[in-house]
């Protein structure tokens, strides 16, 4: 199971990745590989302003349906334009490639309530 | 849990594991899409020792599958396979099943693992009042019989490999017994439930080890995989195939699922339910299970609805998903009279939007 070390995770098993008051968001490794192969990512808040714990879009694998959570609140200011036409790279690459969204953070203080990588992996033993 | 005679490999391969109609059974090895490409354009092999298995036999045996059968068991000789349902005297369906016949008094019926006590106890009912033993006339086999179904387009050329019996040139629905794999009186039959061709052998539990394994080292050459029930079922919805419990169950008539085609009115097929749906079929029923596919991006889902361009609700979808060789939404549902016909635009909505579908015919996509 992969969880790296220099990100912030959700007990929804999202991550973010801080860099400066913008951040990247995903689904953590351990997530994919629950959900089997990922067919469909639909994310339409690109330009709205979400808070910590809001639906920010649904994940489809050939089975289920979840709903992806903010881990943080901000601003959806982009969305991964690839995941369209290849959402397997949320399977593939989870924390690279198949990131989710890139959002402009409202308050960086929202992180410290999230979990670090020692902690996130303590949820899944 | 009930383990099947090919559980300890399944885990042995790191499957992904789940309880299935009590068995402990594999919903994937490598992922849904990739063991559904392999059955597609190779092979693969399904445990499938789950489902159920009656014996029918003795005098009144044709009498009895007659009529709990839907379809015409006369039109069957031995060595032929027939698919069929029981239709559950109130217009509804019990199952639907493979019907094997051996000869005039032997038959074997295959039926849903989720409905073996119901199936069983239907099944005993009708053979009771026919004057048969159960136990004997009637027998449940179900627990006693493990089954592989070697699907994919290589599948029959890899099998070829395990039998003196030529089996490669075996016509469609069709099955003999013979010696396989070193293993006697092997049930070996051109069937499934992928639209891609190959067959299904039913063995006694003891030989399951010995069968797995010399299916997969003959397969070896010809790419063969492992597969899971998660991908069972994107193959049967992409080639159209009823799924009982999704599809059709014990609401829903033959007529309406459209297999009118194993619904036989013939004299001499008389079988329960058969007035009530000749006058179905002949009044038409006011709704039809039919195939549709995405036009708006998106995945049907079972029991989403289905609704016309204002919005009224029309029906309601019961299988969904996305098609792995089409790359786009693909389902079946239930639409009322006046909305099936082929092209017409219909609408699912899926969660909080109407997405845009049309009428499609089955299958969606042919092997």
């Amino acid at each position: 199971m992969n969880i790296p070390e220099n990100l912030k995770y959700t007990k929804d098993h999202e991550w973010i990745r801080i860099e400066g008051d913008t951040a990247f968001v995903g689904v953590t490794d351990y997530a994919q590989e629950q959900l089997g192969d990922i067919v469909f990512i639909e994310i339409e808040v690109e330009g709205e302003s979400l808070d910590a714990e809001e639906v920010f879009g649904t994940i489809e694998a050939v089975k289920t349906v979840s709903d992806m959570f903010m881990p943080v609140s901000g601003e959806v200011i982009e969305v991964n334009p690839v995941l369209e036409d290849t959402p397997e790279l949320v399977n593939s690459d989870p924390y690279g490639e198949g990131w989710m969204i890139k959002i402009k953070m409202r308050n960086a203080d929202e992180v410290n309530d999230l979990m670090d990588a020692a902690a996130y992996k303590a949820t899944l033993d | 849990m009930k383990q099947t005679a090919f559980t300890h490999f399944h885990i042995e391969l790191g499957a992904k594991m789940e309880a299935f109609c009590g068995y402990n059974m594999p919903i994937s090895y490598s992922g849904i899409n990739d063991e559904h490409i392999t059955v597609r354009n190779a092979a693969g092999v399904f445990d499938v020792s789950h489902m159920g298995e009656f014996w029918a036999k003795g005098p009144k045996a044709t009498d009895l599958v007659q009529k709990i059968t839907s379809n015409d068991v006369l039109a069957l000789t031995d060595g032929k396979v027939q698919y069929s349902c029981f239709p559950n005297g109130k217009g509804g369906i019990v199952d639907d099943l493979l019907v094997y016949r051996f000869d005039a008094e032997t038959y074997l019926l295959v039926v849903n693992a989720a409905n073996i006590e119901k199936d069983w106890e239907w099944c005993a009912k009708h053979a009771k009042e026919m004057g048969m033993e159960i136990g004997k006339e009637l027998y449940n086999a179900s627990d006693e019989i493990a089954q592989l179904a070697i699907q994919g387009p290589l599948a029959l050329k890899a099998m070829q490999k395990l039998t003196d019996a030529s089996v490669e040139d075996m016509e469609y629905y069709t099955f003999k017994k013979i010696d396989f794999a070193g293993i006697k009186d092997v049930i070996f039959s051109t069937t499934g439930y992928t639209g891609s061709g190959g067959c299904e052998i039913y063995i006694d539990n003891k030989d399951g080890d010995k069968l797995w394994k010399a299916v997969f080292e003959a397969g070896e050459e010809f790419g063969i995989k492992p597969i899971g029930l998660g991908a069972r079922d994107t193959l049967r919805l992409e080639s159209g195939f009823c799924l009982y419990g999704n599809d059709i169950d014990d609401t829903t008539s033959p007529i309406e699922a459209g297999l009118g085609w194993i619904t036989k009115f013939n004299e001499g097929n008389n079988f329960i339910d058969k007035e009530y749906l000749l006058k179905q079929k002949e009044d038409k029923p006011s709704r039809r299970l039919k195939a549709f596919e995405m036009i708006d991006r998106g995945i049907p889902r079972h029991e989403y609805k289905i609704e016309d361009a204002e919005g009224n609700e029309i029906g309601y979808v019961t299988s969904g998903t996305k098609s792995p060789m089409l790359k786009k939404g693909i389902g079946m549902g239930y639409v009322k009279t006046g909305f099936y016909k082929l092209d017409t635009e219909i609408f699912i909505r899926v969660r909080n939007k109407a997405l845009k579908a049309k009428i499609v015919k089955a299958p969606f996509y042919k092997a």
